[in-house]
């Protein structure tokens, strides 16, 4: 099978919701957005460090799929998971605190950009392994299944993960013990720089998922409706019981991470993609439903900004850890 | 008071009481239900506890070790068994990339309350891939303990602690030692975080643990009818380490052996003797001398295995060189 690289068409029919719930999926996207791209500014001042991992052009992803998870939900996420962080409920001030390696950051600067951690709204990681985390989130169902807790854990992945065999013991154990766990694969087509169909013989994720028999169903990506819908659904049905397998067709528009040069794939492609950015699709479908004003968006962009500049400000007022503390939390006691 | 069981009978009771005890817990492994445990320690226990609890897995270890750690993380107490530490290498990534790092990486926020066991060790001529003694590798990763069960007491005393512990323990039970039987005393509770002097001596201080502990100690009867009186410490604990109970023991006798089946290069023994180094060189009166497992995959062959496996006789002579 050969992939097709190029873009989906635009997304089109009507948006099936109210103005508000629209707005405010918007609003994460715009927020996930500006603060990406004044980490890649920090990044470039120095004040962010290690490896970054942008998350730009695939925000309907998270936006669209935590919108339909509840608060006693689990959600364990990879390397590029600032806004999964973010639209999970974390403060724009602890994610970027902790980039900067400061003592306010959410894991107080242990962890940085890769390793976001929050109990507080349930988020597991931030986890670096590619596949790492989909073992923990298959043990989170079991713990969710064994104490008869209502609890649907999402795990985040991208498309290398698939070729791990992480993916396939994980995706075995959950649908053999039936746990609620909904495995979220975006797919942007890329493993770091090995495009899907020179790393995988079956670039058919969904086929293989259902040979692990689990529902498994795939959705474009780009298309923040298309998301939320189809996740909705997936976690009703993963909360009835069973796993579900979902393939989110995304594509990042910058590089890997900060020190890639971005050699594997043509900038026409990359263009392309653009022209479907979830969030001027979503804009302009919401405007010509009359959903959105130009006003309102610009209101919602301002807010954004502000709560970035908030954040930067946040973190650049924060304190480092004292080195005293250094071997503080490798255990508990 | 005591009573007389064997190793694999201490390993059960340990596990049967903590199922009984706290609902949370719950054992999780390969063939540790229907089959009854690879080693039979978890015989009958899929009749007393049901499937739920007595979960048989694939054969899967990062996949089990891994759900074990997002079990943890979930509120449950997962005893993890892996059948063999040759088999956990393919789960390695979860326990050093996961467990081991959880707590320090998210801040303190999450901690990760998971026993691993595992079987360890050489000895019943089954090759080089099902010989292997990786306990000094795991002793190596900061955010996991370790713990060596040589005696009855510690087969019957230390899962209770290391269930009780907020983060991950892992337990090498050494393949040696599961028939053994002995005395256990009515009071076997025991901590994870000291070493226990086995056999108190003047002489020579043995350092040892797990499947070399009744080798030295035999060692050290030997040594005793020819006048030198070991000290056989036993770690129990290989991290975090008891470093002042290897100082003491090096302080009384002056001179020291450290057995350990891991190999020389890079082992654990090695730590050990550079605690010494560090700690009490001015103790010393002789170099300190090291018994391991020859350089070589252990073969299958009787008499080649036991050649390239730490024996009694081995100890003997290191000891004796100690004194030319």
């Amino acid at each position: 099978m050969t992939i097709d690289h190029r873009a989906p068409p635009p997304p089109s029919g009507p948006v099936p919701w109210d103005k508000d719930f629209a707005q405010r999926l918007l609003a994460d996207m715009l927020r996930t957005r500006r603060m990406e791209e004044k980490c890649a500014e920090l990044y470039g001042a120095g004040k962010i460090r290690g490896f970054l991992h942008l998350y730009i052009g695939e925000e309907a992803v998270a936006a669209g799929a935590l919108a339909a998870l509840r608060a006693e939900d689990n959600v364990v996420a990879t390397y590029r998971e600032h806004g999964h962080a973010l639209l999970r409920g974390m403060s724009m001030g602890a994610i970027m605190a902790e980039m900067y390696g400061k003592r306010e950051g959410c894991a107080r600067g242990r962890g940085g950009s890769m390793h976001l951690f929050d109990a507080q709204t349930r988020l597991f990681g931030g986890n670096a392994i590619v596949a790492g985390g989909l073992p923990l989130a298959t043990g989170l169902g079991l713990a969710a299944q064994m104490l008869n807790e209502d609890r649907v854990t999402a795990c985040f992945f991208g498309d290398g993960a698939v070729a791990e065999g992480a993916f396939h013991e994980s995706l075995n154990l959950a649908a053999l013990w039936k746990l609620p766990v909904l495995f979220c694969c975006e797919n942007n087509l890329y493993g770091m720089g090995t495009a899907i169909e020179r790393a995988e013989a079956q670039t058919d994720f969904c086929a293989k998922a259902a040979s692990y028999a689990m529902p498994a169903q795939r959705v474009d990506g780009m298309d923040i409706v298309a998301v939320h819908e189809a996740t909705q659904q997936a976690v009703q049905r993963v909360r009835g019981g069973g796993p579900m397998f979902l393939e989110y067709q995304t594509y990042r528009f910058r590089a890997h991470s900060m020190f890639d040069a971005e050699l594997y794939r043509d900038k026409a492609e990359v263009e392309e993609w653009k022209t479907r950015g979830p969030i001027h699709t979503f804009t302009a479908r919401l405007k010509s439903e009359g959903k959105l004003t130009e006003e309102a968006f610009l209101a919602l962009d301002a807010a954004a900004q502000r709560e970035v500049e908030d954040a930067v400000a946040f973190a650049e007022a924060g304190g480092w850890e004292p080195v005293a503390d250094l071997l503080k939390d490798v255990h508990t006691s | 008071m005591t009573r007389r069981l064997s190793y694999r009978e201490a390993v059960r009771e340990a596990m049967r009481e903590a199922l009984q005890n706290d609902p949370r817990v719950f054992l999780m492994g390969e063939d540790v239900g229907c089959y009854g445990g690879t080693y039979a320690f978890s015989k009958g226990f899929l009749e007393e506890f049901g499937p739920e609890r007595i979960r048989d897995t694939p054969l899967s270890e990062l996949g089990f070790v891994g759900a074990g750690i997002g079990a943890a993380l979930g509120g449950l107490r997962p005893i993890v068994e892996v059948m063999t530490v040759n088999f956990s290498l393919l789960a390695l990534d979860q326990i050093v990339n996961t467990a081991a790092l959880y707590r320090h990486m998210s801040g303190g926020q999450f901690s990760v309350p998971l026993v691993i066991r595992m079987c360890t060790g050489a000895g019943r001529q089954l090759a080089a891939q099902h010989s292997h003694s990786f306990e000094g590798w795991y002793a190596h990763i900061p955010g996991i303990k370790v713990l060596a069960p040589a005696t009855l007491e510690d087969a019957r005393g230390m899962l209770a602690p290391a269930l009780a512990d907020p983060d991950p323990v892992v337990i090498f039970e050494h393949c040696q030692l599961f028939n053994t039987e002995g005395e256990l005393p009515d009071d076997w509770r025991v901590d994870i975080a000291s070493a226990k002097v086995r056999r108190a001596g003047k002489d020579v201080a043995i350092i040892t643990y797990g499947g070399c502990l009744p080798k030295a100690l035999a060692a050290a009867e030997t040594l005793a009818a020819q006048g030198i009186e070991a000290e056989v410490l036993d770690l129990r604990v290989l991290r975090p380490l008891d470093t002042a109970s290897i100082v003491a023991a090096v302080a009384k006798c002056h001179r020291a052996v450290v057995v350990d089946e891991n190999w020389k290069s890079g082992g654990f023994a090695a730590e050990v003797v550079a605690r010494i180094m560090e700690s009490a060189f001015f103790e010393l009166d002789a170099p300190v001398a090291r018994v391991c497992s020859e350089e070589v995959p252990i073969p299958y062959a009787k008499h080649l295995e036991d050649a390239a496996l730490p024996q009694a006789d081995k100890i003997v002579a290191a000891v004796k060189g100690l004194f030319s």
